[in-house]
């Protein structure tokens, strides 16, 4: 098992060991202290934090502003940007045909004009496209809305016209000698993932990835919690664990059956012992339960939430 | 401190859905105005969403409640933050007759420097083809070019002036695209330091050298400036404001007395100049195509070339008054 960014934990494989477990708690705390250290600080910010090697890294760009919010953008990568260029380029593709069919009918009034027209309509076609459909779809295109990719300007402030102008232009050069390769090196080497024409534009394109609700059913019963007979206890919990840790939780419960035993049992006494040492339940509602039953409580107080009505 | 979060959400959401209403609005119609009442309270529910979004953070268990206010947070800090100059709404006869031209004169130096390299080309392609007439084959890679020039007039004027006459249209448009893709990437090539662009331009200039020294030579003079000036005119002096761009898209990045500006500021003070300008050269190209297959194309004795070369010359000196004098006082 692994971790983003964002703190979801990842799957690695199936033989997630008690250790990476560890490791991405250590991880998870290191992350809410530094999160906390930086909300002390006031000034506007942006950073790049990379991670892996070139074809694996995943960039991510940190913008904070001067009410110290931070907020993360994740970049792009070169072969995501490239598939959303297919379906765009099927998406032209199929748009002159249509023209040029509908143009057929002009045709029969007269030819040259057909002609013209069909060439002129490819021509701002393959040019307009992205400039039009970025314009009216807030940085979107028909590829980038199905990878769920979105240009931004790169400091995080409203996208202008001539930048989405500039970049779409320089597609000319970024697409030499062919399937746009000056662009995805650009891309594979720049700091925060930009073509040419992004560099130009001062544009990012970022990667806004679905995060799915976590099945809770499927981890969780419907037997009784003794820790929520203690809401305010309940409510510092929610308050003191990270989304990091509740991720880690969440994700040992989801996997316990691929664990040995008694992996299975280190990995949940050390994870509940590091919940007790967030929040001391009285020792009422602590007493005759499982570590594992333990952590169970938990997750099912940090996820639940009133909307589920359980 | 403890949230009690249900408490928290209906009390903020309120605020929140009002935050979004202003967001949509100023994303719907960018031109949007907001009164000083309206960018106050715009700025009271963004600090708001702020410090919710900040008490929030430590809370695992309202993941999308988060999402919501970083998405909401991160909207308005664009909209809030834009120091750049706000978009009016997009007048054509106001930028045409005065953006375009005052954009222009901003960056003249650039301009000169194109059409020095263009000449330097010209030049060029004059002396190699008066040298070695052999290099007129990889000078003029094009068939109707490396003939001689006197039959091609002979043939030229024999020909009706229903040569076109099913193709005109056609001819028009294939001339504007093809133009105006030469100009872009003459403007795109400026990512290379310029290096792409000076190319681009010299290759130009040394080809239209090449044409013009082989016709001079072989007494054509008047038929070379009646077939070349109705849209050279507007045609050449385009291709010379996209490279102008190029080159200016080049001094941004090497920072040509702007080295002690970051490039991100660099880049982006361009950004609008490039757009204006290569918007510019796509109008003229327009023009140039329409001449080129309309005009350009019929020769002595349809339309006699005093008629044509005058029609050229009208044509230089409107738009250098147009590129030096549209506009008035230069806007900065």
């Amino acid at each position: 098992m692994n971790a983003d960014e964002r703190g979801r934990p990842v799957c690695r494989g199936p033989s997630a060991s008690i250790r990476g477990l560890s490791l991405l708690f250590q991880t998870g705390l290191q992350d809410r202290d530094r999160l906390r250290s930086q909300a002390t600080t006031k000034s506007v910010r942006i950073r790049n934090v990379k991670r892996g090697d070139l074809m694996n890294r995943t960039n991510t760009l940190t913008i904070r502003t001067p009410e110290g919010i931070v907020f993360s953008l994740r970049l792009a990568g070169p072969v995501t940007r490239f598939l959303a260029w297919l379906i765009d380029f099927a998406s032209i593709m199929a748009l002159t045909l249509i023209i040029r069919i509908l143009l057929g009918l002009l045709g029969v009034i007269s030819q040259d004009v057909a002609s013209a027209v069909s060439i002129l309509a490819a021509f701002l076609l393959s040019v307009g496209y992205s400039i039009l459909m970025e314009w009216c779809w807030r940085g979107q295109t028909i590829g980038k809305r199905v990878f769920r990719l979105r240009v931004m300007d790169a400091r995080g402030l409203r996208l202008k016209f001539s930048q989405i102008v500039i970049r779409n232009l320089l597609r000319s050069v970024d697409s030499l000698p062919g399937f746009y390769m000056v662009g995805g090196l650009a891309c594979l080497f720049s700091q925060q993932a930009q073509r040419l024409g992004d560099l130009a534009a001062n544009t990012i394109v970022i990667w806004t990835p679905r995060i799915p609700e976590p099945d809770m059913d499927q981890v969780l019963t419907d037997k009784y919690n003794s820790f929520r007979d203690y809401p305010h206890l309940n409510a510092r919990l929610r308050q003191r664990v990270s989304p990091h840790e509740a991720g880690i939780a969440l994700q040992a419960l989801l996997r316990r059956d691929e664990l040995d035993p008694q992996a299975r049992v280190d990995l949940f006494r050390e994870i509940a012992s590091h919940f007790r040492k967030i929040v001391a339940f009285p020792q009422e509602a602590t007493d005759g339960i499982s570590d594992e039953r333990y952590v169970r409580n938990v997750t099912d107080i940090l996820f639940r939430t009133r909307a589920s009505g359980k | 401190m403890i949230i009690d979060l249900e408490k928290f959400i209906g009390e903020e959401r309120g605020y929140w859905v009002e935050l979004e209403g202003i967001l949509e609005m100023l994303e719907k119609d960018p031109g949007h105005r907001l009164d000083i009442g309206q960018v106050r309270r715009f700025h009271y529910l963004y600090q708001r969403a702020s410090a919710d979004l900040a008490k929030l953070m430590t809370f695992s268990s309202e993941q999308k409640i988060r999402e919501y206010l970083e998405s909401l947070v991160s909207r308005a800090y664009g909209e809030i933050h834009e120091s750049r100059r706000t978009p009016h709404r997009f007048r054509p006869l106001k930028w045409f007759f005065l953006t375009f031209p005052q954009t222009f004169r901003r960056h003249v130096q650039a301009f000169w420097l194109a059409l020095g390299i263009m000449l330097a080309g010209g030049a060029f392609g004059g002396v190699a083809i008066s040298f070695d007439p052999g290099a007129k084959q990889i000078l003029m890679p094009f068939s109707h070019l490396q003939t001689d020039p006197s039959e091609r007039v002979k043939r030229e004027e024999k020909s009706s002036d229903a040569r076109l006459q099913r193709a005109k249209a056609t001819f028009s448009s294939t001339l504007m695209t093809h133009n105006t893709k030469v100009s872009v990437f003459a403007l795109a090539l400026g990512m290379t330091w310029g290096i792409g662009t000076v190319i681009l331009v010299f290759y130009n200039g040394a080809i239209l050298g090449a044409v013009a020294l082989d016709y001079v030579l072989a007494g054509e003079s008047k038929f070379l400036a009646g077939w070349l000036l109705p849209h050279g005119a507007v045609e050449i002096p385009a291709i010379l404001l996209a490279a102008q761009s190029g080159l200016i898209l080049a001094g941004a990045l090497i920072g040509w007395g702007t080295a002690s500006l970051p490039l991100k500021t660099r880049l982006r003070e361009i950004s609008g100049d490039l757009m204006t300008l290569i918007f510019g050269v796509a109008v003229m190209l327009v023009w140039a195509g329409f001449v080129e297959a309309f005009f350009s194309q019929y020769h002595e004795p349809v339309i006699p070339y005093e008629v044509k070369i005058g029609f050229g010359m009208a044509e230089l000196l409107l738009l250098t008054l147009f590129l030096w004098k549209s506009g008035g006082k230069l806007e900065i």
